[in-house]
């Protein structure tokens, strides 16, 4: 349930802070959401990961798919020489994931080992 | 708190969005690019996009609606003639502000500050040409004039009203992936941009070259490769018309012969504009067609990039309504036409652009002797700011002629000497040529667009019109210098007062015609009169094209049937080659058969059989292209293997008319042999050689003309991503149809002006710069087939047709 929640509520305040913040800014997010919710790191890791690989995912394959896939060709030709509009959304996803996942884990450390006394 | 490995996740996510958002580790920072909300996929335009909104603006005068019809293309209607202006730069700025943006840093000199060092080349050049303070001088000239300038503050106003409303996540691709953010627009800048236009049409010159071919070779030889007429030459004014006697008689300089002559230099690698930088542009009378009414076509060629050169739209306002091609980053219609009358251009091509050597008194270039004194300089100091490294100051020294462009400091890839050279170009001097724009888009007879043509001084320009009253005529317009024989044709003193420009052609001197008893008026950038033009014109004009655009309108009014708008397509695509027509006997009378092996002999009969249409599945064509290149080197070379790197070559419509008169001509024996070799000698040699590269090319499966040129469109930074590549389009030089690999019709326009006008036009690109919109290119295919969309001029009363799409209402 907490991984659920932790993922949820990073995919959502990552939503809301980037439309007025830079794009790094899912990183405090992810950071803030472990701190609280007090997962255990290798949780989550897993859980800043799929919030933002879902999130940036579903965002760029929606923007793509409207667009009929014409800029992500192009794109995907210019950065990675492969003309595969899913292999440029693989790759943002995973970038996101990537980020907020060490976020997260980071942010997991902020707590006490689970079981120990302060 | 687990305080090692919380310190060591939170180095490792701050070093991943470190490496993520530069281009530290990376060639693109690619968190930022990627990021959904702020990045490149903000930049994938859904295919369904609704391009309709409501806008307020303070600055407007009036109301406004622009309706955008099926392709994109804008209709403006607006209460006030400055509201269509900024419509027209927020337009501009909507669809393509990176471009403007760019053409605008180019001109100035500035693209090393976002492109580091690589640019700083480009950015000396364009600075120590002067086309900052070009820009200033006509920035000058045209605030004079309140209307202009109310009509230059509207557009401006109307650009930065659009790059007020971008946010990051909104800004063109292309700043995202090069990494910087526009700036705000100014009058400045559009007079920046039309230097840059004057820099590619007007900035041509071969002075260096020239210099070098006049030192290197003897008189005789000299005046046999460039020659100042050609034979073959039909001038856009007919031969035998009569000129008035000139008002200017320049006087060239007592020591001419012993000085200007005799000077040696080494040569510059400059940036040149195109030299196939030209044109076609004709208008056939309304005597000769089915409606009665005159057709106007033009088709200016110019480098072929995305997002395209031009930007189509109506501009209607109480006043005038005029529709056409417009600049991104000029206001008014360039090339289009009214309710009255139609207007197009093709580049004179006349040499404006002159080199004098000027002698300093010393290092400190303070002062230069001239007319036998010390006269003091003035220094202009350029700040190059530099991406990545500290702002350069690049001191230049301007001269009575104008800024010093090549000295010690500052000499491009320059071979040997340290010489000084001070650039006079026209272009420098004040001029208003967005008012002749403004003029022609509400011109309503000839004598409106007499009055609007005399205000174009440079680029000169062949500018063609036709209107509803049945008047047709063409204007080889600009401020031309009156030279004596050979002036400017090489590099000049710069001691003395009289090496300079005495005066300008006056305007009542200016060639023209005006309904002319053949019933057409034409031109392709070939030199406008015969020789009995009072002034000193230059050799430096391409002559085939026009030729055969004459002999082909002839033997249209010829025909039974009168001329249609679609003889006119049929016409401006016509991929027939009548240079190869004049050079294939050559080749075809002297080639000796019997010496070719049987894979030879095969490329000689696609030769022979060739309709001389440069299609593009005709192999005959890369066959003569492919010989012609042989055979120009085989002539030629070994006259040119002692002379600078950097020597003028002949032109090959010279070569051609000098076999066509002599077979024995001068520099068919090839020098370095003992032997003295005949034209059939040579003719074969470079046909065996020629055999070997189509050889090659027909192995790759490059044989076919249209893949062996591999004519392209490319994205302004060259990038084959957002390029159209491997176009299969027929034409080339020496064509109508003058698409080349890189280079082409950038606008193809047709207008008859019948009493509801009938316009057909194409581009080879889209309304769109982003390279995310389905608008980008999407008219490239078309442009290729050589078909042609019906040029819409909407009437308001026409507002609920169904072409209409989107709809954009602008108010205060």
């Amino acid at each position: 349930m907490k991984f659920i929640i932790s993922l949820l509520l990073t995919a959502l305040l990552s939503f809301a802070a980037c439309l007025y913040l830079p794009w790094w800014v899912i990183a405090p997010v992810a950071f803030l959401v472990a701190a609280v919710t007090g997962l255990v790191p290798g949780r989550a890791f897993l859980a800043g990961f799929l919030a933002i690989f879902l999130l940036w995912a579903t965002l760029s394959f929606k923007m793509s798919a409207a667009n009929d896939h014409i800029l992500a060709h192009k794109v995907a030709q210019l950065l990675f020489k492969t003309d595969s509009p899913y292999l440029l959304i693989a790759i943002t996803a995973f970038i996101g994931g990537l980020v907020a996942g060490f976020a997260a884990l980071a942010g997991a450390f902020t707590r006490k080992k689970p079981g120990t006394i302060a | 708190m687990r305080i090692i490995p919380l310190l060591l996740f939170a180095v490792i996510t701050t070093a991943l969005i470190v490496v993520l958002d530069t281009k530290l580790l990376l060639p693109a920072p690619l968190g930022k690019l990627l990021s959904p909300q702020e990045g490149i996929w903000q930049n994938a335009e859904p295919a369904d996009e609704d391009f309709s909104a409501d806008l307020k603006f303070s600055n407007l005068e009036g109301k406004a609606t622009v309706y955008f019809d099926d392709r994109l293309v804008p209709h403006v209607f607006a209460e006030k003639d400055n509201d269509a202006y900024f419509i027209q730069g927020y337009l501009h700025a909507k669809f393509r502000l990176w471009q403007m943006e760019l053409q605008v840093m180019s001109a100035d000199g500035r693209v090393s500050e976002f492109i580091g060092e690589k640019g700083l080349q480009h950015d000396r050049e364009f600075r120590r040409l002067g086309m900052h303070f070009a820009a200033e001088n006509s920035l000058r000239e045209m605030e004079k004039d309140p209307k202009v300038k109310a009509t230059c503050d509207a557009y401006t106003a109307g650009v930065n009203a659009y790059i007020g409303s971008l946010t990051a996540a909104k800004l063109p691709i292309e700043y995202k992936i090069i990494g910087y953010k526009p700036e705000l627009w100014s009058n400045l800048k559009t007079a920046l941009f039309l230097k840059y236009m004057s820099w590619d049409l007007a900035g041509g010159e071969n002075d260096f070259e020239m210099t070098n071919a006049r030192n290197f070779f003897s008189g005789e030889d000299f005046s046999k490769l460039f020659p100042e007429i050609q034979d073959s030459l039909d001038p856009i004014i007919p031969r035998g018309t009569i000129f008035p006697a000139p008002a200017i008689h320049p006087k060239a300089p007592a020591d001419a012969d012993s000085l200007y002559m005799s000077k040696s230099v080494s040569y510059i690698d400059h940036i040149k504009p195109d030299p196939a930088n030209g044109s076609n542009n004709w208008a056939v009378s309304g005597r000769n067609t089915q409606s009665g009414a005159p057709i106007l076509c033009n088709d200016p060629h110019l480098g072929l990039n995305l997002p395209s050169l031009w930007y189509e739209m109506q501009l209607s306002t109480p006043s005038f309504n005029a529709y056409g091609a417009t600049f991104p980053g000029a206001p008014s219609v360039i090339i289009g036409f009214n309710d009255n009358c139609a207007f197009g251009f093709t580049n004179g091509g006349r040499d404006v652009r002159d080199y004098y050597e000027i002698k300093f008194k010393d290092e400190t270039r303070k002062e230069y002797w001239f007319d036998s004194a010390w006269v003091p300089t003035t220094f202009r100091y350029e700040e190059i700011k530099i991406s990545g490294q500290p702002t350069l100051v690049d001191t230049v020294a301007y001269t009575v002629f104008g800024p010093v462009m090549y000295d010690a400091s500052f000499s491009g890839k320059r071979t040997g000497n340290k010489k000084n050279y001070a650039v006079r170009w026209k272009a420098h001097d004040a001029s208003n040529e967005l008012q002749i724009f403004t003029y022609l888009n509400s011109a309503k007879n000839y004598s409106d667009y007499l009055t609007a043509a005399v205000h174009l001084q440079t680029p000169g320009q062949n500018i063609v019109f036709a209107d509803k009253q049945g008047d047709i005529a063409i204007r080889t317009q600009g401020n031309f210098p009156a030279k004596w024989a050979h002036q400017g044709d090489f590099i000049m003193p710069g001691t003395d007062s009289s090496y300079m420009w005495q005066g300008m052609i006056p305007q009542e001197e200016v060639p023209f015609q005006y309904n002319p008893e053949r019933g057409f008026v034409s031109s392709a950038n070939q030199r406008p009169v015969d020789s009995t033009y009072p002034y000193y014109l230059g050799n430096v004009y391409p002559t085939p094209r026009g030729k055969y655009i004459n002999r082909r309108l002839a033997e249209l009014q010829n025909r039974a049937e009168k001329i249609t708008p679609q003889d006119m397509m049929k016409m401006q695509t016509d991929n027939y080659n009548i240079f190869a027509e004049m050079t294939r006997p050559i080749f075809l009378n002297n080639i000796r058969e019997q010496d070719l092996s049987a894979d030879e002999k095969k490329y000689f009969n696609l030769l022979k059989s060739w309709d001389l249409r440069n299609d593009p599945g005709s192999m005959g064509t890369t066959v003569f292209v492919v010989l012609f290149d042989e055979f120009k080197k085989e002539v030629y070379e070994d006259e040119y293997v002692n002379s600078p790197d950097y020597t003028m070559r002949p032109q090959p419509s010279t070569l051609m008319e000098a076999l066509l008169k002599d077979s024995a001509y001068k520099f068919i024996d090839n020098i370095s042999t003992p032997q003295t070799e005949t034209l059939a000698d040579v003719a074969t040699a470079s046909f065996k050689k020629s055999s070997v590269l189509l050889q090659k090319a027909q192995a790759e499966g490059k044989l076919e003309w249209a893949k062996y040129k591999d004519t392209k469109v490319t994205h302004l930074t060259r990038q084959d991503a957002f390029s159209r590549l491997h176009l299969p389009i027929g034409g080339g030089d020496n064509v109508i149809n003058a698409a080349r690999n890189d280079h082409g019709p950038s606008w193809r326009m047709i207008v008859s002006l019948t009493e509801k006008t009938e316009a057909y036009g194409v581009y080879p690109g889209g309304q769109s710069g982003n390279p995310g919109s389905k608008y980008y290119d999407n008219f490239v295919d078309k442009w290729v087939k050589g078909e042609y969309y019906p040029l819409w001029m909407m009437t308001t009363g026409e507002v609920t047709d169904k072409r209409v799409q989107y709809k954009m209402t602008f108010s205060r």
